[in-house]
């Protein structure tokens, strides 16, 4: 077995993985190595062959494979290291990461941090346990797009999509785009899990029906898929059988949720939060486990790259200062806490210190949707400010700061809390 | 390589067909297996609880009973010759507050006479001190620890393969349509690739064995499916669960039972209702509610969180309730190996030990080969095995370097000796059964498209023409744009 040492080991070569490791070298750190499983990196970015990625990032409009390309380009120039079709199976809370490849066997690399951006995974129709039979032809909305756009291969040419999510959104157009009939995409909660933009780009421009509150209550066919029943449910999400109907279809794409791939992440004794899925971390992307950092989807599932890419960048800086000994954990932990209407806020702990710190930003998620919100900060019960915004959504992460004016001030504070309240008077 | 004539042909590859051709192989014979199916173990032998059970359960007045106990016996022995998972991990019948606790004493007695060891009734501190997440209204129960867990559908093909090393011969897609009879002898089978003469058939054809032995006029037999539902766990569970682990059980069904599995999974189930279809595989809002309920009242704490998969199977239950392993009456050469439900993965090497005492109560010669190959090589098993393990498989040949599932690790090299195996893979499932590969949580949402192109390559076929499992199971159904109309960049 091969042994190496490297300052910065990055796991997963997608966009939180390259952008962290351009990032650790800009300041200094070149000793870095990213470990990518699939054959080329980009992650999940080059089967997302669609437009709209980033706006905020790049100020234009730039497809998957594109946005990919830059930060690619970003590390090639850099001339980090990378090993593709490279497998991590294990690492360990003192940062030894095992993997594997065809070409050099098994490596054991001694890292003094690691960062963690392995992604995510989709959600499967055997962990919704949707009754019926398990024939070909159901698959996650993902697999389909991967077969689809790098394979080359289409599923099938009837077409029911389950769960609003954006990759189903995305995948409702891509197949009618190959000539398949798309007959609904079926929506369990009384709104959708994706972006606006994606209703109306993927289903209204294509007349695709858009069924909330309805889902898949059954699968029909033994070998391939034949039918689907969709009934529509109540208000407690339970189906209302006299509304049931079947739907012939030879597909049916999931696109029910997306699970931070965190399994590695246990190995090395990382704490995990219940409502993200994901690490526990402080602003500078640090896990409980000394030295290890989490960024991108593996750390909560975003709806645009461009906030992976700035969130990776974040991780990418303090780890590299974390290497440089620039990094302490002060004395003092602030705990972020979601409040009120409020799923998740990333980091949960402000605890870093650093002379350069210009703000925080604090990103997080409405529970249920609202129209025109006030996002309200509180530091030990004490209302520090509010942002108003026109909506809240939970497919669209929010994005708050924190200035460095207000961190000044924060001395004596053990707990801000964010509540995201409906807007007086609208 | 076809022969014109076998001495004896088995109809059905579950685990009674492969069991029954483990036995024979070991005799100077020419046998033919014959699946209707692409892979062998695709029926009741893939789903059901991979249990193998001590035996105090059944009734010692059916074959059942009298099969069990010596099934469990010599399956210690074939595992470790065929390198099959295996763990005899004990099971417990479990009485809670409330339940008829007598009904534990009546199974210690029946166990007794069907001579299980080690049957003994154990208190509510030694349940819990080994069951610690267990509901703590557990009262007593009986403990089995000869009973053991299992990978049932590896159990039948490692018995498949080893009788292949010993020159039996299988054919998989190969349904029998017809037995042939002459003078009120068997003397041979009508199939969808042909015919095949044998002086000799054994029925294991499973759910279809009543169908089957209709062909030569037996009408006795009577299958009517018996559907059980499940769900499987992860290996990341809230909690660990030591033992397989009974409620006190009804006239017609053990109950909802809570077993780790060999590969670490958590299972739950099975239901137990009669269904009009053989082909009626589906799982059910109803069912699956029973299924979960029952193993919350075993432990309280379970939730459905971690589950990754639901599942259906149906057992071969014949109306008698008993297997029917015996001669035709009216004609010569047919061994009917029927009704095989719980505790047929128990019994298989019994029933097989039976099958050929019929067989040789009819006339045929059993002579015992020499040099009989007795080990199956153990497959590589990424899965459960260390990094330095897999560091030195990976020196010994670069493909297991490559890891294909991550979720259970499993390398391209076990892949590629999946699909060109003595019994070669040829599906996507028959890999995941031999593999692991797409087992894992994400259920082949990552290795999907690799694993059907690695079939592809391997069998010279196109990656349209992969198959899920059985006919009309292909995993994608048109290159890009084929739906439009385009015959450009055809393969």
């Amino acid at each position: 077995m091969i042994k190496i040492e490297k300052d910065v080991v990055v796991i997963g070569g997608g966009p939180a993985g390259l952008a962290a490791a351009a990032k650790v070298y800009d300041n200094g750190v070149k000793d870095v190595v990213i470990l990518e499983r699939d054959f080329e990196l980009g992650g999940i970015l080059p089967q997302c062959i669609h437009n709209g990625f980033g706006l905020h990032h790049f100020g234009e409009e730039l497809t998957g494979p594109e946005y990919s390309q830059r930060f690619e380009n970003d590390v090639e120039e850099r001339d980090i290291e990378v090993k593709l079709n490279t497998m991590v199976l294990d690492v360990t809370a003192d940062k030894k990461v095992f993997a594997m490849n065809k070409d050099q066997g098994a490596m054991e690399i001694q890292a003094k941090a690691v960062i963690l951006a392995m992604g995510c995974r989709e959600r499967t129709a055997g962990a919704l346990g949707i009754p019926g039979t398990r024939p070909a032809g159901v698959l996650t909305a993902g697999t389909a797009q991967r077969f689809t756009n790098i394979e080359g291969y289409v599923p099938g040419e009837k077409v029911v999509i389950l769960g609003s999510g954006d990759i189903g959104l995305i995948m409702a157009r891509r197949m009618r785009l190959e000539g398949a009939d798309v007959k609904a995409v079926c929506e369990i909660l009384p709104y959708t899990g994706g972006l606006t933009r994606n209703v109306v780009q993927c289903l209204e421009d294509y007349d695709i029906p858009l069924k909330l509150n309805h889902t898949v209550t059954k699968i029909i066919g033994n070998d391939r898929l034949e039918a689907v029943e969709i009934t529509e449910v109540d208000e407690n999400m339970k189906p209302i059988p006299e509304t049931s109907e079947i739907v012939e279809a030879d597909t049916l794409l999931l696109s029910v949720g997306l699970i931070p791939e965190n399994e590695l992440s246990k190995k090395a004794e990382v704490a995990l939060d219940d409502r993200t899925g994901g690490p526990v971390v402080n602003e500078g992307r640090e896990t409980n486990v000394d030295g290890i950092f989490a960024c991108g989807n593996v750390l909560h599932v975003h709806d645009l790259v461009d906030w992976v890419t700035e969130e990776s960048q974040i991780a990418g800086d303090w780890a590299a200062k974390y290497i440089n000994d620039d990094y302490k954990r002060s004395e003092k932990k602030i705990d972020v806490k979601a409040g009120e209407n409020v799923s998740y806020v990333i980091p949960q702990s402000i605890e870093l210190e650093a002379e350069d710190r210009k703000r925080i930003p604090l990103y997080m998620r409405v529970s249920t949707p609202l129209t025109a919100i006030d996002i309200e900060l509180y530091a030990d019960g004490e209302k520090l400010y509010s942002f108003s915004e026109p909506f809240g959504k939970p497919g669209e992460m929010i994005s708050v700061p924190l200035a460095q004016k207000t961190l000044n001030d924060l001395d004596e504070v053990s707990e801000i809390r964010v509540d995201i309240i409906e807007k007086e008077g609208e | 390589m076809s022969k014109n004539k076998y001495d004896v042909i088995i109809v059905g590859g579950g685990i009674s067909g492969c069991a029954v051709a483990w036995k024979l192989s070991r005799y100077n014979l020419d046998v033919l297996l014959l699946e209707k199916d692409p892979d062998v173990a695709t029926g009741t032998t893939k789903a059901n609880t991979a249990i193998i059970h001590a035996g105090y359960n059944a009734d010692p007045n059916k074959q059942k009973g009298r099969l069990n106990t010596k099934g469990n016996v010599q399956i210690k022995d074939i595992v470790k010759d065929l390198s099959v998972p295996f763990e005899e991990i004990g099971s417990l019948v479990v009485g809670m507050e409330g339940d008829d606790l007598s009904v534990l004493d009546e199974l210690l007695e029946k166990g007794k006479k069907n001579g299980v060891e080690g049957l003994e009734i154990v208190d509510r501190e030694w349940i819990i001190e080994n069951e610690p997440h267990i509901n703590r209204d557990v009262k007593a129960a009986l403990w089995a620890p000869t009973a053991g867990i299992i990978t049932p559908w590896e159990f039948a093909l490692a018995m498949a393969e080893n009788a292949v090393a010993n020159g039996v011969e299988v054919k998989l897609e190969t349904e029998v349509l017809d037995v042939y009879t002459e003078a009120d002898k068997v003397k041979g089978v009508k199939t969808n690739q042909g015919d095949f003469a044998a002086d000799y058939v054994v029925n294991a054809a499973g759910l279809y064995a009543d169908e089957v032995a209709k062909m030569v006029g037996v009408e006795k037999i009577d299958i009517h499916p018996r559907k059980g539902e499940y769900y499987i766990y992860d290996h990341a569970k809230d909690f660990e669960i030591n033992h397989v682990l009974f409620p006190i059980p009804t006239k017609i069904s053990k109950g909802i039972v809570c077993t780790p599995t060999v590969e670490h999974n958590l299972l739950i189930g099975p239901t137990s209702d009669f269904v009009d279809s053989k082909e009626d595989l589906a799982t059910t809002t109803e069912g699956l509610n029973k299924v979960f309920n029952g193993a919350q009242k075993m432990f309280p704490e379970l939730t459905l969180k971690d589950s990754i998969r639901v599942f259906a199977g149906l057992r071969a239950a014949d109306t008698t309730e008993d297997f029917v392993i015996e001669a035709a009456e009216n004609v010569h050469g047919f061994i009917n190996v029927a009704g095989i439900q719980s505790p047929g993965l128990s019994s298989a090497p019994a029933i097989a030990d039976l099958a050929a005492e019929l067989l040789s109560e009819q006339g045929l010669e059993l002579k015992e080969k020499k040099n009989v190959i007795e080990k199956r090589e153990e497959p590589a098993r990424f899965y459960e095995i260390s990094n330095e393990e897999r560091a030195a498989y990976a020196e010994e040949d670069k493909e297991y370097g490559q890891i294909i599932c991550r979720c259970e690790t499993v390398s391209l090299k076990e892949i590629k000796d999946a699909i060109n195996g003595p019994i070669p893979a040829r599906t996507v499932n028959a890999v995941k059964r031999r593999t692991r590969a797409g087992a894992g949580r994400c259920q082949g949402g990552f290795c999907g498209p690799r694993v059907t192109q690695i079939i592809a390559d391997e069998l010279g076929i196109k990656p349209t023409e992969v198959r899920l499992e059985k006919d009309n199971s292909n995993i994608v159904e048109h290159k890009i744009k084929g739906l439009l109309g385009s015959q450009g960049d055809a393969e």
